[in-house]
């Protein structure tokens, strides 16, 4: 019998696993414990949430590995960490500290301007963030196994998320309207290898799972990136910057799985205290945008 | 027959398509109105956790019992084995399954994501043919209880379980495009036990 580990199947099979779900930032233990009770697929360990990165500025880097360790002792469920983008070394040490997902994260400070990291070095999966499909497909050939829309993290706004999801569904619809002899020069616009948009022209999806993140703060928010074609979500800030953490990762779950169903979504909204504060993208100066980090 | 996949989380649209290449019309169940529907059943990959907390918020966990223990046959791969068993290790605190299958699973057996891995392994159901198997954090069969049949192993540990209407895998042949297994399920699990109930 040959065992083969780190396959693509493998490491896209992982993040077929996750989809309906809601995966959330924690900070510690504690918190990884109520997002693994309130039905969180897995969580996110970092040692600040984006709202914080924010407010607090400097750079972001990877966690204290002592810190994400007590996290995956701490729950059963999938526990991923960040890694700054183009910082290969801090993603070799997540690997060895056998976390299950590496984020290559614009929300972390960028290690390099011009590079990603090689991902198909690694064992294990990553997933990068996208704006638009030739940035989602340049990322896949690097070897992400699972995409999420970059939205604007830290804010609340939802409003970046609902762009960036639209502009990669659009995209993919409109590869997919294409004669095959136009594909060529889709490929050159959206600066994106043609084997794999001729691949989306094909199959009408990304060829892996696409989660949407950024902004999202409410059950109502959920359901609508559900709405929009999200195979799961992340919520970052959203939850443990609220009045009551345990209940809105609770109430947002509910909302995952009953996207089409408003009125399962109106008792998910029911009495769940003060949302996270927000702040509008439209009042951020450009160079504090995370999203527009990754090339 | 009307085949049902619990879809209140995890990989729901590969075991459709699945079963659909098995020339089955399958439905999404996620109310337990949809489950009165359905003559059987297939529990997807996903996080065991999330998908048993679902079914008991949502009214599906004592139904979903009950007709198991009236004969509703059920495939369960991966999380879906987990919540066919009757026990399990290493299980969050407080963790329900629907049960069912007399076996105790080990969630997470074979390790972490970076451990996860596919293989070729031989599948009793009369071929000698091997099956890809595709393992993601995947549990593995630790004690079985009488009338349970192992289908399949991986270093001795049982990966493949059956015990009359239900059939579990630790594995996850809706990911490989090789429908031999939701081929068995049909024909040798669930039409032989839906046959017995009328």
């Amino acid at each position: 019998m040959s065992e083969v580990k780190g396959t693509g199947r493998v490491k896209r099979g992982m993040a077929e696993m996750l989809k309906g779900g809601v995966i959330m930032d924690v900070v510690n233990a504690e918190q990884a414990k109520i997002a693994e009770d309130a039905g969180a697929v897995a969580v996110m360990a970092l040692e600040r949430v984006p709202a914080d990165i924010r407010a607090q500025g400097g750079v972001a880097r990877m966690s204290d590995p002592d810190m994400i360790e007590k996290i995956q002792a701490a729950v059963s469920i999938p526990v991923m960490a960040k890694a700054r983008i183009g910082h290969f070394v801090e993603a070799q040490v997540l690997q060895s500290l056998g976390v299950d997902y590496i984020d290559e994260s614009e929300v972390l400070t960028p290690a390099d301007y011009e590079n990603h990291i090689d991902k198909w070095d690694f064992t294990i999966p990553f997933v990068c963030g996208a704006t638009n499909l030739g940035e989602a497909l340049r990322r896949i050939n690097e070897g992400a196994a699972m995409i999420r829309s970059k939205g604007e993290a830290g804010t609340g706004d939802v409003s970046n998320a609902m762009q960036h999801m639209r502009k990669i569904g659009g995209e993919i619809r409109r590869l997919s309207s294409m004669r095959e002899d136009e594909l060529y020069v889709a490929a050159k616009e959206l600066q994106a290898p043609y084997e794999l948009v001729k691949e989306v022209a094909q199959t009408g999806k990304l060829p892996v799972v696409l989660f949407t993140a950024g902004g999202i703060a409410t059950p109502a928010d959920a359901a609508l990136m559900m709405a929009m074609g999200a195979d799961g979500v992340f919520i970052g800030s959203g939850i443990f910057k609220s009045g009551n953490p345990a209940q809105r990762a609770a109430a947002c779950v509910k909302a995952t799985t009953f996207w089409n169903d408003a009125k399962v979504v109106a008792d998910a909204s029911r009495g769940l205290g003060e949302a996270m504060v927000g702040i509008n993208v439209a009042d951020l100066p450009a160079p504090h945008r995370l999203a527009d980090r990754g090339w | 027959m009307k085949v049902g996949v619990l879809a209140l989380q995890g990989d729901v649209r590969e075991h459709i398509s699945a079963l659909i290449a098995c020339g089955i019309n399958p439905v999404h169940v996620r109310r337990p109105s949809e489950l009165a529907e359905a003559d059987a059943l297939v529990l997807p990959g996903g996080e065991s956790t999330t998908i048993a907390q679902l079914a008991e918020i949502f009214g599906l966990l004592d139904p979903i019992k009950s007709r198991i223990a009236s004969g509703m046959p059920v495939y369960g791969s991966c999380a879906g084995m987990i919540l066919l068993a009757d026990s399990i290790l290493d299980a969050k605190e407080g963790q329900k399954t629907f049960g069912g299958l007399d076996i105790t699973v080990r969630r997470n057996a074979f390790g972490r994501q970076v451990d996860s891995f596919e293989s070729d392994i031989s599948f009793d159901d009369g071929s000698a043919d091997l099956i890809r198997a595709v393992f993601i954090r995947a549990p593995w069969v630790e004690k079985i209880g009488p009338g349970v049949d192992v289908l399949a192993s991986v270093d001795s540990h049982p990966v493949a379980v059956r015990s009359a209407h239900l059939l579990a895998t630790s594995f996850h042949p809706e990911l490989t495009g090789d429908h031999r297994i939701h081929r068995y399920f049909i024909e040798e699990v669930a039409k032989p036990a839906l046959e017995k109930v009328k």
